[in-house]
């Protein structure tokens, strides 16, 4: 018996050593050399400075921006998770009408219409990084307006920023926000300038 | 149901199956000893952990005491290493958030969830796990316990087998448990996790990020060694997640690509097992009939969820939001669930995750739909619909014995299940494998719902509150992992109500089914005649089908009426009279 209680000791510490700790780092070695940018967290740099994941939703305020899904957890990343509120919870009635009376303070005209599905959903870790192609466009004439650019170019953003599913068949369409509203700046920058050249 | 979100079910289903079935030869000529591709690379590799942790041992023959007896010594020792490093990881490296000791309740807790290969947490990994924890507490544990899993399964294999030493050599368990990890587990963990990566997924020792905005402010954003974790995760139905949002989480699943990778991985080997089961018992035909009946339970259950998630709540309408799919947008019940995946991906991994007894979730349980989420509670309850790493293929043949015992008694024939009499002692230990289940998810589950420290824990009232415990528990017993997050497990009376439930779920059904598995081995084989009833056809396949629904009705549909079906009628009734009165 003791001869195998060592064995079974000896196994535990190997395998330990193998799988806690030899397994992970050298994946740790290998990815950091194959893939930098995903493996540290596919931050996005402006200027030098960090200014957000890609992979990871960020807040955007007023008219002038493209907004993300409503979040449980206030965007945190350091607390991902959802609301896990169940499908007949009042308080999840009371979410969403809430949030569709603020979207309608600012745009009256979509009292008559439904919308998109994750649009004043909140989402399953609180940090999802997309919206719908519709839900984009939705927004994009508000943010046209608030920037004085034409729809037309703002739509153009929209398309070039969308995700198809994977095959064309696997996931669904998303566009990422941040990339959109960094897209959106740059395409407002541009427009000075063209202004200015006038 | 659309097009796209049928043939996302179709296709993923038929790859899972196309890889299982060379995989389950594979597995099976591993397990007998036959030479493998694999072979010249693996086998020194394997003689050299047999020279570290003593070669003598690893070449006795076990029975099934001794097969059960090193099994549980070696989990009791692994348990206890990740208990302490928990309680300890304060003052252990790799900490670079300077988060304190894991309290007693919470480590005892998260150390019987992951020795088990349960993978239950009460705790939020990116607010209380170090970057060692997760490492050497969390990632460790998901290959040893899968192998647990995994090495029980082809014990009880070989004791339905061809017979070897007259019963007595089941195999060697720790030989089994090194060629698992080293054959079955390691390659595709070596290289998926650089895919995973590329999809997005970190993989790195920085802790954590700091941003500064767009529009200002910061954002602080952990990380670490996740894709790693993210591989075995799935490989071995263990589901923890790195982070509390576990696979929705864009670092744990980053895309479309990685959620199908993801699914895969759950799949196969549990899959493969039926398979590998076949040719280990010289019955591949009976092992087609266990697969078909497994599959089309599955099929069935990841339908019924696409289209309940797809169909969504009267509440959601009420709500104003689109119900169809079309126009650049999915419909459906989006609560809870992130846009990459939208309603199919969604539920064909949260389906498929509690069918396989992994736990992981890329969407929130509590938040499907009453429909959506009681599939989930019913794959849980039978656990056996392929099941986890293991113990699925284990608790669908203890189904089996019944099936045979009942249908025996029926037609009037001797029960014999591959060649071996089915009688009273068999009989006895598959009712208390069977019983054990039921037993440890209903009387922990009334006692919560009696009890103010078990109801001050409901993130929801009503009926749903009532789901919400009644699925910790089962997902306890089944050693699953996954929740109706909304209830706060991390309390000292769900601590330790469902780690004991975990234990036993685990232990007691693994060891009643090591005994029986021993006991069929100890006997004579009788010769096929024609007064024996045949198995492996698919009639028998239907009766085996309708002794699981059967058996699993009548222990869980009043559970089941209390909880979803009763929250379903009434979320259709409320918004019926709501739209009366207008």
């Amino acid at each position: 018996m003791s001869r195998t209680f060592g064995t079974a000791l000896r196994l535990s510490l190997l395998t330990w050593v193998m799988f806690g700790l030899g397994y992970p780092l050298v994946e740790v070695g290998i990815n950091q050399l194959a893939f930098p940018r995903a493996a540290n967290g596919s931050l996005v740099r402006l200027h030098g400075q960090v200014v957000g994941s890609r992979l990871i939703e960020q807040r955007f305020r007023g008219s002038r921006w493209f907004h993300g899904r409503p979040s449980a957890v206030h965007m945190d990343p350091r607390s991902s998770g959802a609301s896990n509120l169940g499908p007949s919870s009042a308080k999840l009635a009371r979410h969403l009408a809430a949030r569709r009376k603020r979207l309608l303070a600012h745009h009256p005209r979509l009292a008559t219409r439904h919308l998109p599905a994750d649009m004043i959903t909140s989402s399953g870790s609180g940090l999802d990084p997309d919206i719908t192609p519709a839900n984009a466009y939705l927004q994009a004439p508000w943010v046209a307006r608030a920037r004085g650019l034409p729809t037309a170019s703002v739509r153009r953003l929209v398309a070039r920023n969308t995700r198809k599913p994977w095959l064309g068949l696997f996931g669904q369409a998303r566009v990422n926000v941040l990339s959109l509203n960094l897209g959106l700046q740059r395409l407002a920058g541009r427009g000075r300038y063209g202004r200015m050249g006038h | 149901m659309s097009p796209a979100a049928f043939w996302q079910i179709a296709l993923e289903l038929l790859v899972a199956a196309a890889i299982s079935v060379p995989f389950g030869h594979y597995l099976a000529r591993v397990f007998q000893d036959q030479k493998t591709v694999l072979d010249p690379i693996l086998d020194p590799v394997d003689r050299l952990i047999y020279r570290l942790i003593g070669k003598d041992v690893v070449s006795q023959a076990m029975d099934w005491k001794g097969y059960a007896v090193n099994m549980l010594l070696t989990n009791l020792l692994m348990g206890l290493l990740i208990y302490m490093i928990l309680s300890w990881q304060g003052h252990l490296p790799w900490n670079p958030l300077h988060f304190p000791d894991v309290d007693p309740f919470l480590a005892f807790n998260t150390a019987a969830s992951f020795i088990t290969n349960t993978n239950w947490q009460n705790y939020g990994g990116e607010s209380t796990l170090s970057l060692f924890s997760q490492m050497t507490a969390i990632t460790f544990p998901m290959f040893t316990s899968a192998a647990t899993g995994f090495v029980v399964a082809i014990a009880f294999f070989r004791a339905l087998g061809p017979p070897r030493d007259k019963g007595g050599n089941l195999g060697n368990f720790y030989r089994d448990f090194v060629r698992v990890l080293t054959r079955v587990f390691l390659l595709p963990c070596l290289l998926i996790t650089p895919i995973l990566v590329w999809q997005g997924s970190p993989e790195t020792l920085t802790g954590m990020v700091t941003a500064h905005l767009v529009q200002g402010g910061t954002q602080h954003i952990p990380m670490g060694p996740v894709a790693d974790l993210e591989v075995i995760k799935h490989l071995g139905t263990n589901g923890g997640g790195f982070f509390n949002a576990n696979s929705a989480h864009p670092f744990e699943n980053p895309t479309p690509l990685s959620n199908i990778i993801e699914t895969l991985l759950m799949m196969v080997t549990p899959m493969a097992l039926v398979i590998a089961f076949g040719r280990m018992v010289g019955n591949p035909k009976l092992a087609r009939v266990m697969y078909g009946v497994m599959a089309s339970m599955l099929t069935v259950a990841v339908f019924v969820a696409v289209i309940a998630e797809q169909h969504g709540t009267p509440l959601l309408a009420h709500a104003g939001l689109m119900r169809h799919t079309g126009g650049g947008q999915m419909g459906g019940n989006m609560v809870g669930k992130e846009v990459r995946f939208g309603i199919t991906q969604s539920a064909i991994f949260d389906t498929v995750s509690t069918a396989f007894t992994t736990g992981t979730v890329n969407s929130m349980l509590d938040s499907y739909t009453p429909i959506g989420g009681m599939v989930s509670l019913v794959q849980m309850m039978l656990n056996c619909v392929f099941g986890g790493k293991g113990v699925g293929v284990l608790n669908f043949l203890m189904y089996g014995l019944f099936a045979v015992f009942i249908a025996g008694l029926m037609v009037g024939r001797t029960p014999e299940f591959l060649g071996r009499k089915i009688e009273k002692r068999e009989i006895v230990l598959a009712s208390l494998a069977l019983l054990v289940h039921p037993l440890i998810i209903l009387v922990p589950t009334a006692w919560s719902l009696v009890a103010p420290y078990g109801v001050s824990s409901l993130g929801n009232s009503g009926s749903h509150g009532l789901s919400e415990v009644l699925y910790a528990f089962t997902s306890a017993a089944a050693n699953n992992g996954s929740a109706f997050a909304g209830l706060n497990g991390n309390t000292p009376w769900y601590n330790v109500s469902l780690g004991l439930v975990i234990l036993f779920g685990r232990y007691a059904s693994i060891i009643f089914m090591l005994a029986l598995g021993g006991s069929l081995a100890a006997k004579p084989r009788v010769h096929e005649t024609i007064g024996t009833l045949k198995t492996d056809t698919a009639l028998f396949g239907g009766f085996w089908f309708a002794t699981i629904i059967v058996v699993g009705a009548l222990t869980f549909f009043p559970g089941l009426v209390l909880g979803p079906i009763a929250e379903f009628f009434a979320l259709y009734a409320h918004h019926a009279s709501v739209g009366a009165i207008r």
